[in-house]
Parts: structure tokens; C-alpha cells; sequence
């Protein structure tokens, strides 16, 4: 900028100062920040009935009854965490796999790229399409697999009968599935960041490929795969339409997976188009509480994602 | 890599011992590496048929006139979707009316005016925590401001969920893009004694277009398929829509519905909506990669 002119320094300032575009951005960013808080906002007020009426025991009580103004979602919000936990606990070694396996030279690139492909496909169809499958596929399978651990697995609970299709754990599954793309895409990006130094060097020491995987490369990017794992784990609990359409929908608890049960999210895609006076407010309520449990779990894994990014920075 | 190591019992020629663990440790690494490769040919598994089911059970009913026609009722059978595929179309662009504004201006102040201001590390962090926030929450939210306030479900109510979904992806992409523009067409630029204003609008934003389109597209394609912000927004109509405020169809929620009855039309109508809705997605995710490799 030309300041040290004095006769320019009129057209200078005309052009440094704040013009009606710069105005309008700021406006937009603003509006943008907003949009979190209100949400928020409308979400806290539209609870507010519920949340005087029934407190901190609208969280431990397990009776909803929307005819009786009787609402609780204990049951809800221990659905959502099973469902989501077993998820994981399916997703997580085969995303794994899948990460380690994008990682290496195993197979040939047009190889990889086609899985790649797959899996962000995977991650492109909508969570209704995964309902409508889960409905004619996993539905069935589960339904036979329950059928036989009842007889096989007597004595479990987990696996206790009668088994039903819409369960706990065909829910489960589906997730698994919805939520590998960002588990490996995530895992996937903290093994690519890891320094080629560190894999040479182990292997100038004589180790093998898994020794150097398991040994070096995994370590280094456990925070990374640790935060791949939180932030599918925020995805699995936010999760909606498969769930509402597998899971059964039931405010029972039930120690087996063979049962139907339900999650919050799913509870409200059931009843927020048919709800009036206090089960609005109720499921406003809800809708709170899956806002903290997700914001929460989603938080901690970007915490946990650029803590990554900064130490993978630092090795040279 | 394997290579080393099956030389190892010639290296270590006078050592029994040695010589068996280098035989386990190279028989290891072969069992982990067919573990770590079957496992991900196995997830091709699932996706293969999903898409095998969508095309099997989707083709014999996918015509001209399921895009022309309206659902069937209970039991019926004939009829299509048409005011579901224009539901969808329509809502999808009220989303991005509402939200690609926003999420472009908000993406140059926060690159180009003021990248390193209070405000412009609260929209980062605000965009970020937009994105974990689950769909179904951007329904309860313009449930509350627009069908509670208004009294009807409307297409405007599924317009404002979508916008609030497709926000912090077109905010996110486009801040991407801006940063992708060399600094050097900046300066050049400033040096001919263009203002800021000039600046941003004839060489950055150009030179970012592509890659902005990408972020627009991948909006689009998420918002297309989604349901949860629909259900209890926009609701469903069995008819063609007349205005923005009164129930619209969508194909996604036609989906939801046709799935749990019991009639085999309804349910093969939920196959061919299925079929439409994962090729107009797949469509939009292609179009997001083409817009981006044009310029990279």
C-alpha cells in the first residue's frame, strides 16, 4: 500500500478501510457461529417444560408413557451407547485392516484404489438405503443366528431368547458397516502420516513388514486411530434412520442382543411427526441430551486429533 | 520386504534355533499380511449387495412414468414418485439457497479478511462441531423454528434442516479452496493496485471456484440422501407439491414409509426410489471429483 504518499493516501484509505463485501462476510461468519447457539437455544427452551417437570430423573427413569405424561429415557440412552460400543467394537478391526491394508504395498495400486473406492461408496449411500437392506438382509441372518445361539449359547445373557429380527444387534451391525468409512479414512490418514524414517529404520534393523507395522507404525499413530475410533463412535450415536428401521424400537431393557431396544435418536424419528403438548417438550429434551453426548464425544476426538497431528509434526 | 528374512537361516547357518525363529517370525508376517488382506476384500462383501439388491429389486419398476406419476395408496399398485423426486430436488435447493451463501462469505472472511481474528477461530471451531452435530437435530431445530412457529409442516422446514446440514461442509470445502489459492495471484494482484474487494472477486474466488463446486456438490449429495431431518419437517404428501408451505414429499421419506408396510408393490417402489436416490447421489459425487480434478 502506498501510504508514505501523501496524495494517495485518501485512496488508500478508501480502499484498506472496511468495505460493504468485507461487512457482509462478517456478517455471514457471524450468522454462522449463531446458528450453533441457536440451535442450541431452541432446543433448551422447547425442553424447558420437560426439564422442570421431571429434572435429573428424566435421564434414570425408564417408563415412557406418552398417554400418562410419564416420560424417561433411561432405556434410550443405555441403547444408544450399546449400539454404538458393539459397532465399534465390530468396525473397529476390520477398519483397521482396512487402514493398514491402504497403507501397504500388498497388492497392486489399481487394487487398492478400487478398494477405496469401495469403501467411500460405502459412505455415499444414505442411511435409508441401509435400512431398506438391513430390512430384507441382515434382518433374516441375524434372525437365524439368533435362533441358533439361543439353543448353542444357552446360558449367556447376552444371547438370550426369544430372538427377534429387529434387535440390538442387527442395529449393531449395520452400523458397523455405516461407520467403517470414517474409521478407515481417518486411521488411515494418521498411518500415511507417519515419517517413511521411522519404517526404514526399523526395517534397517531387520524387521519384517508386521514387526515394523506393529511395532513402529502402529504406535506412532495409535492417537490417530484412538481419535478415528471417537469420531466414528459420535457418528454411530447420531446415527438415525438405520437404526429406527432395525432396532425394534422398544423402551424395554434387556440384557440380550437378540431383543429389540432403541436409541435416541431413533426415538425421536419415531415420535416427533405424531407428538403433541409434553412429549414434544420431552423429546426436546431428548434431543438435548443426544446434543451433549455427541458434542461431547466429538470434541474429544478432534482433541485427540490435532494432539496427533502436533506430535506426528514433530518426528523428522 | 519378505526378502531378508527367508535369507536369515543361511545367515545364522550355525544356529539351529535362530534359524526356526526367523522361519516363525517370516511364516508370521505371511499370516498377518492374508488376515490384514481378506479382511478388507471382505468388506466388499456388504457393498456389493447392497448395490447387487438396490439394482435386482429396483430395475423391473424403474420407467418413465415413476417420474411422472404420483404414489400408489395402500394396496395398490401402478404410480410412481414424481412429487418425491421433485420434493427432494426442490428442498435440496432451498438447503443450498440458504446455506451456500452463508458458507462462502463466512469462508472468505475467514481465509482472506481476518484468518487469524477471534471470530474467525469461533466459525472454525463452530463449523467443526456443525459437522458431528447428528442430522436428526437439524430437524428438531427447524421443527421448533419454522413448523412449530408456522403451525404446518412445510418444504421451507426441510429447507432450513438441510441448509443447517449442508453449512459447515460448504464452509469447511470452501475455506479449503481459498486457502488453495497461491498467494502469489494475491499479491500480483495488489501490486497492480487492485483493492481487496477486486481482489477476491476476480482472481481468488475464480481460481477457487472448482474446488468451492466440490464442496457445494458433496452438500448436495449428502443432503439428497438424507432422511432424519425430512421426517418431521417437510413430512410426506401423497400429492404433486403447490406451494413451500405444506407438506412435501421426498424420496428419502417415501423410502422410510414404503419400507414398513406390508403390500410387495410399496416395497418394490421403496427398491426403485432406493435405485434413483443412490444414482442421483453417486451422480453428485462424481460431479464433486470432476469439479476438483479440473483444476489439480
Amino acid at each position: 500500500m502506498p501510504e508514505n504518499n501523501p496524495d494517495s493516501r485518501a485512496i488508500a484509505e478508501v480502499r484498506v478501510g472496511p468495505d460493504l463485501f468485507h461487512v457482509l462476510c462478517w456478517v455471514a461468519s457471524a450468522a454462522a457461529v449463531a446458528t450453533l447457539g441457536w440451535i442450541v437455544y431452541e432446543i433448551v427452551s422447547g425442553a424447558w417444560p420437560a426439564i422442570q417437570k421431571f429434572g435429573f430423573g428424566f435421564l434414570t427413569s425408564s417408563s415412557w408413557v406418552p398417554n400418562r405424561e410419564n416420560f424417561g429415557v433411561f432405556p434410550f440412552i443405555v441403547g444408544t451407547a450399546v449400539s454404538s460400543l458393539i459397532a465399534i467394537l465390530l468396525a473397529f478391526p476390520l477398519g483397521l485392516a482396512i487402514a493398514i491394508f491402504l497403507s501397504e504395498n500388498f497388492l497392486p495400486l489399481p487394487v487398492r484404489q478400487f478398494v477405496r473406492f469401495v469403501i467411500e461408496m460405502l459412505a455415499a449411500i444414505p442411511s435409508v438405503v441401509y435400512g431398506l437392506w438391513g430390512i430384507f438382509v441382515v434382518i433374516p441372518i441375524i434372525k437365524a443366528f439368533g435362533d441358533w445361539a439361543v439353543v448353542h449359547l444357552k446360558g449367556i445373557p447376552l444371547f438370550e431368547g426369544p430372538a427377534y429380527g429387529n434387535s440390538m444387534l442387527t442395529a449393531s451391525v449395520v452400523l458397523a458397516l455405516m461407520i467403517l468409512p470414517t474409521l478407515t479414512a481417518i486411521s488411515r490418514n494418521a498411518l500415511t502420516a507417519v515419517p517413511k524414517t521411522l519404517r526404514e529404520g526399523a526395517y534397517a534393523l531387520g524387521a519384517t513388514r508386521w514387526e515394523a507395522i506393529l511395532g513402529v507404525i502402529l504406535p506412532t499413530a495409535a492417537p490417530g486411530v484412538v481419535a478415528a475410533t471417537i469420531l466414528a463412535l459420535g457418528r454411530a450415536m447420531g446415527e438415525t434412520m438405520a437404526v429406527a428401521m432395525l432396532i425394534g424400537n422398544s423402551s424395554r431393557l434387556s440384557w440380550s442382543l437378540l431383543s429389540p431396544g432403541g436409541t435416541l435418536a431413533g426415538l425421536l424419528a419415531n415420535q416427533f411427526g405424531e407428538a403433541d403438548g409434553l412429549q414434544v417438550n420431552s423429546l426436546m429434551f431428548a434431543a438435548l441430551i443426544l446434543v451433549v453426548i455427541t458434542l461431547f464425544v466429538n470434541v474429544a476426538g478432534e482433541l485427540v486429533l490435532r494432539y496427533t497431528q502436533n506430535q506426528t509434526a514433530g518426528i523428522r | 520386504m519378505d526378502q531378508p528374512i527367508t535369507h536369515a537361516p543361511d545367515f545364522f547357518h550355525d544356529n539351529k534355533a535362530e534359524a526356526t525363529k526367523a522361519m516363525a517370525r517370516s511364516f508370521g508376517n505371511r499370516v498377518l499380511t492374508t488376515i490384514c488382506v481378506s479382511l478388507s476384500l471382505l468388506t466388499l462383501v456388504p457393498l456389493v449387495s447392497i448395490i447387487f439388491l438396490v439394482l435386482k429389486n429396483g430395475l423391473p419398476l424403474l420407467s418413465w412414468s415413476v417420474f411422472t406419476e404420483l404414489p400408489p395408496g395402500a394396496g395398490m399398485t401402478g404410480g410412481g414418485f414424481g412429487n418425491a423426486v421433485v420434493g427432494t430436488l426442490l428442498m435440496v435447493g432451498l438447503g443450498l439457497v440458504f446455506s451456500a451463501p452463508v458458507g462462502i462469505l463466512s469462508a472468505i472472511y475467514i481465509n482472506e479478511y481476518a484468518p487469524a481474528s477471534a471470530l474467525a477461530q469461533t466459525v472454525r471451531v463452530v463449523a467443526k462441531l456443525l459437522t458431528g452435530i447428528p442430522s436428526i437435530i437439524c430437524g428438531v431445530f427447524a421443527f421448533a423454528v419454522v413448523v412449530a412457529v408456522s403451525g404446518t409442516f412445510s418444504a421451507w422446514a426441510g429447507g432450513v434442516a438441510l441448509a443447517v446440514l449442508m453449512l459447515p461442509t460448504i464452509l469447511l470445502t470452501s475455506e479449503q479452496a481459498l486457502m488453495g489459492v497461491q498467494s502469489a495471484f494475491r499479491e500480483a494482484s495488489y501490486g497492480l493496485g487492485a483493492t481487496r474487494f477486486q481482489t477476491i472477486i476476480r482472481i481468488v474466488l475464480p481460481d477457487a471456484l472448482p474446488a468451492i463446486m466440490t464442496g457445494i456438490m458433496l452438500a448436495v449429495a449428502r443432503a439428497a440422501g438424507e432422511t432424519a431431518p425430512l421426517l418431521f419437517t417437510a413430512l410426506f404428501s401423497q400429492f404433486w407439491a403447490k406451494s413451500l408451505s405444506e407438506p412435501t414429499a421426498s424420496l428419502s421419506v417415501l423410502i422410510y414409509n414404503f419400507s414398513t408396510v406390508p403390500f410387495p408393490h410399496q416395497i418394490q417402489m421403496a427398491w426403485t426410489a432406493s435405485l434413483v436416490l443412490v444414482a442421483f447421489v453417486t451422480l453428485a459425487n462424481i460431479l464433486a471429483q470432476l469439479a476438483f480434478s479440473k483444476k489439480h
